[in-house]
């Protein structure tokens, strides 16, 4: 690890752009094993294209990055030749699909989140930054508006959707705090106005999505004591056996192109 | 979730040239706002359209099949409504 006072700009540049990229990376592979899995075929369709959209952002982030890097190494490098202990996605994109209702639950409180993130986001000094933030906030806002009746409808529909729901809050609720953390060389991103400072959009979040769980009757909660460690490389059981879905085909033919 | 739960919507979509919206196909929805959401999801993947209507199927009064010996077949036995029934005089060239 290296020291991090030394790190240059442009290493914290490049650390951040990956993070973000590993984080709408490994997502929208959740995300994506709902293809073919979905509840009905257009709910199936619209998922995956919620997936889709972050695969897109992966790859502006990635590619952003290894332009930086300059060392040859390209977004499929990135991507699919590093091992688990590299990748740096905050830990609520990893969790397992779970059921339908979970995957809803995050979709909304990452729908919520990525909303005031990418908004600040596009703000940032560094202009390629603002540009993805940009379009990925368009985005971000149609996602919202699909998840936000989906979370009425299952918190409101029947004894079972709902506890459903309540199941997923219960799981959730260990996760979401991770989202508001920052390792050093965020905040000193953050201090040149090229990232944007978490801790200020938490509050934001937490009222947005206790006033809207709150229409449903559900307490929105978070425990004090919340897991974390994605940004350190440091992950939950699950990302292993996710990376060795994703990677398997360029592990097992190096190289290989469509 | 059981389909038989799921309404079934008629799909419009207006292409940015078009003037008016062109059935596209349908889909399944809980709603009417759900359904415009899986409509663009669905039927505007790729750009096709600028706007979007859905209607609700049973909301659709359709003429049927077996009435076509009465209610459109005795349209094509009046030759009399179509242009071409009628001999033009000499002097009109183009019409």
């Amino acid at each position: 690890m290296k020291d991090e006072i030394n790190c240059t700009e442009l290493e914290n540049l490049t650390r951040f752009l990956i993070a973000l990229g590993d984080d709408s990376v490994i997502y929208s592979h959740r995300l994506s094993e709902w293809c073919s899995n979905g509840p009905y075929l257009e709910e199936d369709i619209a998922l995956t294209n919620v997936a889709l959209d972050y695969t897109g952002r992966a790859r502006l982030f990635y590619q952003y990055a290894a332009k930086l890097e300059d060392n040859g190494k390209t977004e499929d490098d990135i991507a699919y030749l590093r091992t688990e202990r590299e990748f740096t996605n905050l830990l609520i994109h990893e969790l397992p699909i779970n059921d339908f209702a979970f995957t809803m639950l995050r979709q909304y409180f990452m729908d919520v989140f990525y909303c005031l993130y990418l908004q600040a986001l596009s703000g940032s000094k560094d202009e390629s930054l603002s540009a993805i933030a940009t379009k990925a906030l368009k985005e971000s806002h149609y996602h919202l508006k699909r998840s936000e009746p989906w979370i009425k409808l299952l918190a409101q529909g029947t004894d079972e959707s709902r506890q459903r729901i309540l199941r997923a809050q219960a799981e959730l609720e260990n996760f979401t705090g991770e989202l508001f953390l920052m390792e050093t060389w965020e905040v000193q991103l953050v201090d040149q106005g090229i990232a944007v400072d978490r801790s200020l959009i938490q509050l934001e979040w937490e009222r947005q999505v206790s006033a809207f769980l709150a229409e449903s009757n559900i307490q929105f909660t978070q425990t004090q004591l919340q897991v974390s460690g994605g940004r350190c490389g440091i992950h939950t059981e699950h990302l292993g056996h996710l990376l060795s879905e994703m990677q398997y085909l360029q592990r097992t033919y190096p190289g290989m192109k469509w | 979730m059981n389909q038989e739960y799921l309404s079934t919507y008629e799909v419009f979509v207006r292409s940015a040239r078009g003037l008016d919206h062109k059935h596209v196909g349908s889909l399944h929805a809980e709603n009417s706002q759900q359904a415009l959401m899986y409509a663009r999801d669905v039927y505007t993947r790729r750009s096709e359209g600028v706007s979007i209507w859905v209607v609700e199927a049973i909301n659709i009064t359709a003429s049927q099949e077996e009435d076509v010996e009465s209610f459109i077949e005795p349209m094509d036995e009046k030759k009399y409504r179509h242009a071409s029934h009628y001999q033009l005089p000499d002097k009109i060239d183009n019409m």
